[in-house]
């Protein structure tokens, strides 16, 4: 360690430097647990294995849970990753969704069609809105995701051809046929159930892949210090556009499964309510894991269940706006770093905490 | 500071080569106040190019144009023979354009090395290998690695970069410029804030790496510019007032009035 | 189209546009000064609506009054909004204002379901400003609308003034470039922040309670205009009032004409403006500055 004539201010700056490392490391996207295969594993063993013990309408929370962590993990590329924060993205979502029941038409379709419609079509969408939008910054950059959404929103609320204010019914689910003989029948509650279970885990993979990668690494030092990536040679915009697209197709993804789940899409599900909600789920679990983001989805989603659920809260229930609003304030106030930074804070302050986090490698 | 090591100012080697990096006429207007007003200046390999000028004479706002985060009122660039003035500052790095600067602008959150593997990744992105891990960037690596021992940093590859002192993330700041494999490099006061034995290490390295790059140093430091510089251009009110030998801008009457006064 | 009807859409669009500028200027004014993004800005603008409503049978056709009170009260609770919940929001990131304002939109729209339910209630003008003038023979314009134009054109100007000419316009505009230095002068700059705050309930407020005897009062009302406020924000640039106008103006009539000529696709008008603008000036028509 460089020594010099303020040798006290060196050491000092170590103390600050650890704890910093410590409290940045968790959340923090250089180091996303792509090391830690097991315990997502597990959990994905797990949650196969929910249907032998729940009851179908626990099943199906399950995968209302699934489907809204695939969104949530597509956003957490965008805000934890590339440190770009939308409060679009809902549009993706509803992009794919109405995809997939116009493209299903009235005899349904094949997964193998819808899957790159609906994708491709969130993804083509997240081009022209992500080329535009990268063309400002922070504040700018919320608003302009926001005012893009809400004109997805405006044309299938407003237009025939989105089917307007009451949405459209996907009349047949999607199946997967090979050669006649029907391998997958989204209509059947088990094919569904793994099916979506399949994409939560190719997802997170993916995603998980991707953040270890030389792209995934640009994005980290786009999201820490974008000028210091173009004065080494970066052009950084291609690399952030390629993040909202991807980003995009994946919440396409999701809109497909939920399209199916429901059997029905309405205007509703581009609107910012629920772009705010999923950046919710991300903040919830904490910004800068994969991990927090299936995390935040999951509490996110039980939450809101909870309000409302009139069994529990009695006439509460009906006002759970105000309860979901406050307890959303008092979280953030209070948790800025989510729960996942709970578990950091909770290490730091046993003693020895600073001391083992100490000069530990980043990778 | 008498702490300093002897740094012999090399002869004019810039006579012999051509000049790698030029501005001509550089000018920058900001709503009407001309903060840089037709200065030009060369850059060559082998030699240390020293700006000085007081606050507010321009240095920022001329080495902000040469590296491409601003774009000039007026004038041109050019860079290894290539018009470079229409340029974005990505793509002059990627030609070979290091720059430095003033405010440490380290990856503060990674460790040493990938701050350094990072830096190197910019001149071979191929973004498009998903499959293939960062980590196992071998040529990435290698490169990080060489700069770091370049700068003095051997030892500290897996700390993580905030817990460095702040010469030594001064250092990082020239190691992540030295790992894009530059061909010139532009500091912006690179000594700002450093003891003298840090100082000295500094100048050292840039005295090592003069043989082989072209260097622009923009300095406060009149000790460190008159030890270790070529050539020194003075700069006041965003105009070049002389640009000659160290020798001959000690003696220079403009200078000695304007900037240096009593003390040399 | 002729021109009688030509003229009142015109008439239409500058209405709307001024009464977005009043929403609009204050959502860049807290912006521009204090560095926070509001989302709930919108539920001011309900708030207004909601007054307009709840004062009506107590002022009657005393409408000027009932604008000024619904006006000081909206400052008032303005001015203890910013004091208990914004001014812990200063210091915090983008993100977290963003989501800490989304939840208040939640809890301000449960209150207002709590206080006056969710129908869609109707106010009515003031008999004095009741019919309308002759336009071209068949078609009249309303004297209200008349009035709810010239009304934010007086507030525009009146804003004008004080931002420009006063010693409090001074101190705004200086702290909106340096807040330091302002602070350094020994200007107490939280009561300044809480005052530009209130002021930009206010002037939200008095946009609301001026458009509802137009547009009906209905719960949703704030979310819609304020993401047009966004894209006039965005179309005019961040801290500008005299931006804020002209994109106002603008969406005013891109809106109104747009309606007329492409019916059901109207709505997506504004925000092929606003694509045109990113493409043309991505920092906004004017930039940062007043």
């Amino acid at each position: 360690m460089a020594s010099d004539g303020a040798g006290n201010e060196a050491s000092a700056e170590v103390g600050a430097g650890d704890v910093r490392a410590v409290v940045g490391a968790l959340p923090d996207i250089g180091r996303h647990e792509a090391g830690g295969w097991l315990v997502p594993g597990a959990a994905a063993l797990a949650i196969a294995a929910l249907p032998l013990v729940l009851s179908p309408y626990a099943q199906d929370v399950v995968v209302r849970i699934a489907i809204y962590a695939i969104f949530a993990l597509s956003l957490e590329l965008l805000v934890g990753a590339t440190g770009l924060v939308s409060l679009g993205h809902a549009a993706f979502l509803g992009i794919g969704a109405y995809v997939t029941v116009r493209a299903s038409g009235d005899s349904g379709g094949s997964l193998a069609l819808l899957l790159p419609l609906a994708m491709g079509g969130a993804a083509a969408y997240a081009v022209v809105v992500g080329a535009l939008s990268l063309r400002t910054r922070g504040v700018y950059f919320i608003m302009v995701t926001l005012a893009f959404a809400q004109m997805a929103y405006f044309v299938v609320h407003d237009t025939k051809a989105g089917g307007g204010s009451d949405g459209i019914f996907l009349y047949v689910k999607p199946t997967l046929a090979i050669a006649g003989k029907t391998l997958l029948d989204l209509g059947e509650r088990m094919p569904l159930y793994y099916t979506v279970l399949a994409a939560l885990v190719a997802t997170y993979a993916f995603i998980a892949l991707l953040l270890g990668s030389r792209f995934g690494h640009a994005l980290a030092g786009i999201r820490v210090n974008e000028q210091r990536m173009r004065a080494a040679g970066f052009s950084t915009t291609p690399y952030k556009l390629a993040a909202f697209v991807i980003a995009g197709a994946l919440a396409g993804l999701a809109g497909l499964l939920l399209a199916v789940k429901d059997g029905a899409v309405n205007p509703e599900l581009l609107s910012w309510h629920e772009s705010g909600a999923v950046l919710l789920m991300v903040i919830f679990g904490g910004i800068g894991s994969l991990r927090g983001a299936v995390i935040g989805a999951t509490c996110f989603t039980l939450l809101k269940e909870l309000f409302q659920s009139e069994a529990l809260l009695g006439s509460l229930a009906s006002h759970w706006q105000l309860t979901l609003g406050l307890t959303i304030i008092a979280f953030v106030a209070a948790l800025p770093r989510g729960l996942i930074g709970l578990g950091a804070r909770l290490r730091v302050m046993r003693p020895g905490g600073l001391a083992k986090a100490g000069a530990r490698p980043s990778r | 500071m008498s702490a300093l090591p002897a740094e012999a100012s090399g002869p004019r080697a810039a006579e012999a080569s051509a000049s790698l990096l030029e501005a001509i006429g550089l000018g920058k207007r900001f709503r009407g106040l001309a903060a840089v007003d037709e200065v030009s200046l060369d850059l060559c390999v082998g030699e240390i190019h020293a700006v000085i000028g007081t606050n507010g004479a321009g240095k920022s706002t001329l080495i902000n144009l040469l590296s491409g985060e601003l774009a000039p009122s007026a004038g041109s660039i050019r860079f290894g023979g290539d018009d470079v003035t229409r340029w974005s500052q990505p793509r002059r790095a990627r030609a070979g354009l290091g720059r430095s600067y003033q405010r440490t602008t380290i990856f503060a959150e990674f460790s040493v090395l990938e701050n350094c593997r990072l830096a190197a990744q910019a001149k071979e992105p191929r973004p498009w290998l998903v499959w293939e891990r960062a980590a196992d960037d071998r040529r990435g690596i290698a490169t990080a690695t060489r700069a770091l021992a370049a700068a003095g940093l051997d030892g500290d590859a897996d700390r993580i970069a905030s817990t460095l002192s702040h010469g030594a993330k001064r250092q990082l700041e020239i190691a992540m410029c030295l790992a894009t494999g530059p061909r010139a490099l532009l500091l912006d006061e690179p000594l700002a804030g450093m003891g003298a034995e840090e100082t000295g290490r500094m100048l050292t390295l840039l005295s090592g790496l003069k043989a082989t790059h072209a260097i622009l140093l923009v300095e406060h430091d009149m000790d460190a510019v008159f030890r270790v510089a070529d050539r020194i251009t003075v700069m006041v009110n965003g105009q070049v007032i002389a640009s000659d030998v160290p020798e001959r801008i000690r003696n220079d009457r403009a200078v000695r009035e304007a900037y240096l006064g009593d003390d040399h | 189209m002729d021109f009688a009807t030509f003229l009142v859409q015109c008439l239409n669009a500058v209405q709307y546009g001024l009464l977005l500028f009043l929403v609009a200027s204050g959502l860049t004014l807290i912006f521009g000064i204090m560095g926070v993004i509001n989302l709930a800005h919108g539920s001011f603008y309900m708030l207004g609506a909601y007054l307009a409503f709840a004062l009506a049978p107590w002022f009657g056709d005393w409408f000027v009054t009932r604008l000024i009170v619904g006006v000081m009260l909206a400052a008032l609770f303005g001015y203890v909004l910013e004091w208990v919940f914004f001014s812990f929001l200063y210091e915090r990131d983008h993100l977290q204002q963003v989501l800490l304002t989304y939840a208040l939109i939640l809890v301000f729209e449960e209150l207002r379901s709590l206080s006056f339910g969710n129908d869609v209630h109707g106010v009515t003008a003031p008999g004095w400003l009741t019919g309308g003038f002759q336009l071209g023979g068949l078609m009249e314009y309303p004297w209200y609308r008349v009035f709810a134009s010239a009304a934010c054109l007086v507030v525009a100007l009146a804003l004008y003034a004080v931002v420009n000419r006063t010693r409090l316009g001074m101190m705004i505009r200086a702290g909106a470039s340096n807040r330091d230095m302002v602070r350094g002068l020994g200007v107490d700059i939280r009561r300044l922040y809480r005052i530009v705050f209130a002021g930009g309930v206010a002037l939200a407020a008095l946009a609301g309670m001026i458009a509802a005897p137009l547009s009906s009062v209905y719960p949703g009302m704030g979310s819609s205009v304020l993401i047009i406020c966004f894209v006039v924000v965005v179309i005019g640039g961040i801290g500008s009032i005299t931006g804020a106008l002209i994109a106002s103006l603008l969406v005013g009539f891109v809106d109104t004409f747009g309606k007329v000529f492409f019916a059901e696709w109207s709505g997506v008008g504004v925000y092929v403006l606003m694509a045109i603008v990113l493409v043309w000036r991505p920092e906004g028509l004017m930039k940062r500055g007043f």
